[in-house]
């Protein structure tokens, strides 16, 4: 069994170093610090700025039933190179698939630098038995998979089953070491800021290397509240411990604008630290085509048609 | 390939990410090189023959010359405002006052950008508030007030309402526009004229309001605006008039009253503050932070209901203060044209003065500041926004309204001490309670002696709440039905109790 790291104070077990206290979220007020931060005026060579970050930071996802090894395979080639005319746009941070389509995925993106993430643990509800998740976490790292996006069980989770939760958490850590661990709070099923908090806390202190919002199975996902909640949290657990939790929204993020909005959350929030592929990821799948048109009009002053941007 | 190759590490991290400049353009507004007084709905040379400049402060550079009113010019717009009174607007049905109040707003909403434009650039606040709640907040309060105007009869049922005649009002330097609203609304609906003198260093948008009022085509001399120093005012409170509404300082109220004191004229005074902001241990922290942060460095601290005096629970002293100090350090202090500036420049060299002066007594006293990394502009009138720590209830900074971005901490142990901290000030204006307790908010509430107690929340404001002050914040309330009752004699309010 893998030893976990000490648990956030309020779930009273005597543990040093402490993370923060689980606490409060209030929704009026984060809604309109969410609203505050995201009329930031963003213009010029600071928004360029913003661009080439969000596509560093991108991890291109397909999850669907219909994915072949064809699609991956196209997908892969965009991430290494998102628009052939323009060599200056960097690759994005990684392609995020189902474990059936890692081989193909990892094939395509060799020697590229593009990371190969794959989802698990009974994705998307994680309503399957423990073991079975734990074994498909290790499967995945076997196949190739560089990064592990896990999902927390909310069943568990909203039952008040927290203990369950973590434990989970903990044994997936450990079944995917040495691939690095993203667990999904799915916050659309949560249904208030405080559990979004309270799952954040517990996924960090069970192991998590990133949190994130979503499956981008459900309507509701990655809004700036819910991303300024989790970033708080990942803000208060390095102020305590000097521990660096990464980030990633997905799902709901689907234009440059809104890429850039949550670029100036997590500057205002966390700092330059986080303005990194290591610590702060995109999952999107329509995202990038708008962001390149985005850059490229920066660049050039004017709008294209969207068929000068390629569908994967 | 190779440059692909190279992320095969760690990812750099960016060393800045400066926001480019994003400034509102000042071409929407048209400044003329000098102005009138708004007088019998024209623009009239003062009889005084005297004129001053008014400066964007942020350049410390005049915009514009506008009159210093003397006392002929305030007699005449009295005479003006009177017979307007007597002459139609009193007697008209009440309906049409109405229209013209929603005429008003309208014209407001339309013409918003460049009021928020001209309000940044007069009195030094951020555009981001000017457009987000003064210019929003200006245009509620005239509809809100527009529904009221033949409705009287229901928010005042079996005492008659009826108009009491001329008002005369001052308002103050720090949300020119918002308070002419909340002074102009309430007296027009109520069927009254008015005679209003905006602050000395920020005429320009009460001039360009007179603009509204022609193209809303109000009767002539249903508001008169005059401009000029506090020689001004104290005219127009010495003039023929049935009622003087003022908001400012105390020390300006209470001269008022004693001038006042037995000439049956009827006051309202909206006074200084110095509000407690109360975080109980259980309150959620980072929210929290936003309410302080907002609570004493909007509009630069330049709000009479600011929450200068910060109660902290002392079981999250620590982590609060680390959390306000850091956020402290995100607050972009600037050009208050710029989209992206959260506090602005300070209103004039007078109040800078005044604030530069407190804040030496804090560090002379034995407070400890704090101040964030900051580089203000070269011109202009600015102050670094301000935490002092280690205060004492005894300390000046702790008990004198600053009025500037200057926020003094102080400690508390039970919510017995938090209530005994906080109305222990001659000020009475308003307070917020942080919990995640409901029952200890109303328990609080109870206890507090403010006029307006915010919950989770801090300075929001909607023209159906009423707002005012206890002890030397004065008296009166402004804004919702109790907003009206200051412009309205009733009969026989003796038998009913006033």
């Amino acid at each position: 069994m893998a030893q976990a790291p000490a648990l956030p104070t309020g779930f009273e077990l005597p543990l040093e170093p402490r993370l923060p206290r689980i606490g409060a979220v209030d929704q009026v007020a984060v809604e309109a610090r969410a609203t505050d931060l995201s009329k930031r005026s963003i213009k010029r060579e600071a928004k360029l700025f913003a661009l080439d970050l969000a596509v560093r930071m991108m991890d291109l996802t397909t999850l669907e039933g219909a994915d072949t090894p064809g699609k991956v395979a196209a997908l892969a080639s965009k991430a290494i190179r998102p628009d052939p005319s323009d060599s200056s746009v960097p690759s994005v941070a990684a392609v995020c698939i189902y474990p059936n389509l890692v081989q193909a995925a990892k094939e395509r993106v060799a020697g590229t630098g593009v990371k190969v993430a794959s989802v698990a643990t009974a994705f998307p509800s994680g309503q399957s038995p423990t073991d079975i998740k734990v074994e498909e976490a290790r499967r995945v790292v076997e196949l190739g998979a560089d990064e592990v996006d896990m999902v927390i069980d909310r069943g568990a989770f909203l039952a008040g089953r927290y203990a369950k939760v973590y434990d989970e958490i903990v044994q997936v850590k450990e079944a995917a070491h040495p691939s690095h661990l993203k667990v999904i709070l799915e916050v659309g099923e949560l249904g208030t800021y405080d559990n979004v908090r309270r799952a954040s806390l517990l996924a960090i202190a069970a192991g998590a290397d990133f949190i994130k919002t979503s499956t981008g199975k459900l309507s509701s996902s990655a809004t700036l509240p819910v991303t300024l909640v989790m970033l708080e949290a990942i803000r208060d657990v390095f102020e305590e411990t000097g521990r660096r939790v990464g980030m990633k929204p997905a799902g709901g993020i689907r234009n440059a604008k809104q890429s850039v909005q949550t670029l100036v959350l997590v500057h205002e929030t966390l700092g330059l630290d986080w303005l990194t592929p290591d610590l702060f990821r995109f999952g999107a799948s329509s995202l990038l085509n708008d962001v390149l048109m985005q850059i490229r009009k920066e660049k050039t002053g004017r709008y294209q048609s969207p068929d000068y941007f390629t569908l994967d | 390939m190779s440059e692909l190759e190279q992320r095969g590490g760690r990812a750099p991290i960016p060393s800045a990410w400066d926001y480019a400049s994003a400034p509102e353009s000042r071409e929407i507004v048209e400044l003329r090189e000098r102005y009138g007084l708004f007088v019998g709905g024209e623009f009239v040379e003062p009889r005084s023959g005297e004129y001053y400049a008014t400066l964007d402060p942020a350049q410390e550079e005049p915009l514009a010359e506008v009159p210093q009113a003397g006392g002929e010019d305030i007699r005449l717009a009295v005479e003006s405002a009177r017979d307007a009174y007597e002459n139609g607007w009193s007697a008209a049905p009440a309906a049409e006052r109405a229209k013209y109040l929603f005429r008003i707003a309208r014209i407001l909403q339309e013409r918003s950008r460049e009021f928020a434009v001209l309000e940044s650039l007069n009195g030094g606040k951020p555009i981001r508030e000017s457009r987000d709640v003064d210019l929003p907040l200006a245009a509620a309060h005239f509809f809100y007030y527009a529904g009221w105007a033949d409705k009287l009869e229901y928010a005042f049922p079996n005492r008659r309402p009826r108009p009491l005649g001329v008002a005369g009002q001052i308002i103050p330097w720090n949300f020119p526009l918002l308070m002419l609203a909340w002074k102009i609304a309430p007296a027009l609906a109520g069927g009254n004229t008015v005679v209003l003198k905006p602050a000395e260093t920020t005429p320009l948008t009460a001039l360009h309001f007179g603009d509204v009022l022609r193209q809303a085509e109000l009767p002539p001399g249903v508001v008169n605006i005059v401009t000029g120093d506090g020689r001004a005012g104290a005219a127009l409170v010495k003039s023929d008039v049935e009622k003087i509404a003022f908001t400012g300082s105390t020390e300006v109220g209470k001269a008022i009253q004693r001038e006042l004191a037995g000439t049956g004229k009827k006051l309202t005074l909206e006074l200084g503050g110095k509000a407690a902001n109360i975080i109980f241990d259980d309150a959620a922290l980072d929210q929290a932070v936003e309410g302080i942060v907002n609570g004493i460095y909007f509009n630069q601290g330049h709000v009479c209901c600011a929450g200068s005096r910060l109660l902290v629970q002392e079981s999250i002293y620590e982590p609060l203060i680390e959390k306000l100090k850091r956020r402290l350090t995100t607050l972009r202090v600037g050009d208050p044209l710029d989209k992206n500036t959260d506090v602005g420049a300070i209103n004039s060299r007078q109040q800078l003065d005044k604030i530069e002066e407190l804040v030496a007594a804090g560090r002379d006293e034995g407070a400890e500041i704090y101040q964030p990394p900051c580089r203000l502009p070269e011109k202009g009138y600015w102050f670094v926004p301000t935490v002092f720590t280690n205060v004492a209830q005894s300390y000046r900074i702790a008990q004198e309204e600053i009025f500037g971005p200057v926020l003094s901490v102080l400690t508390f142990r039970t919510p017995d001490e938090a209530v005994e901290k906080a109305n222990n000030t001659p000020y009475g204006l308003s307070a917020g309670v942080w919990t995640e307790k409901g029952s200890r908010i109303l328990w609080m509430a109870e206890r507090l002696e403010a006029g307006v107690i915010w919950a989770n929340t801090y300075n929001r404001f909607d023209p159906a709440s009423p707002f005012g002050g206890y002890k030397e914040s004065g008296f009166g309330r402004e804004g919702g039905r109790h907003g009206l009752e200051p412009y309205l004699d009733f009969e026989g309010a003796e038998t009913f109790g006033g």
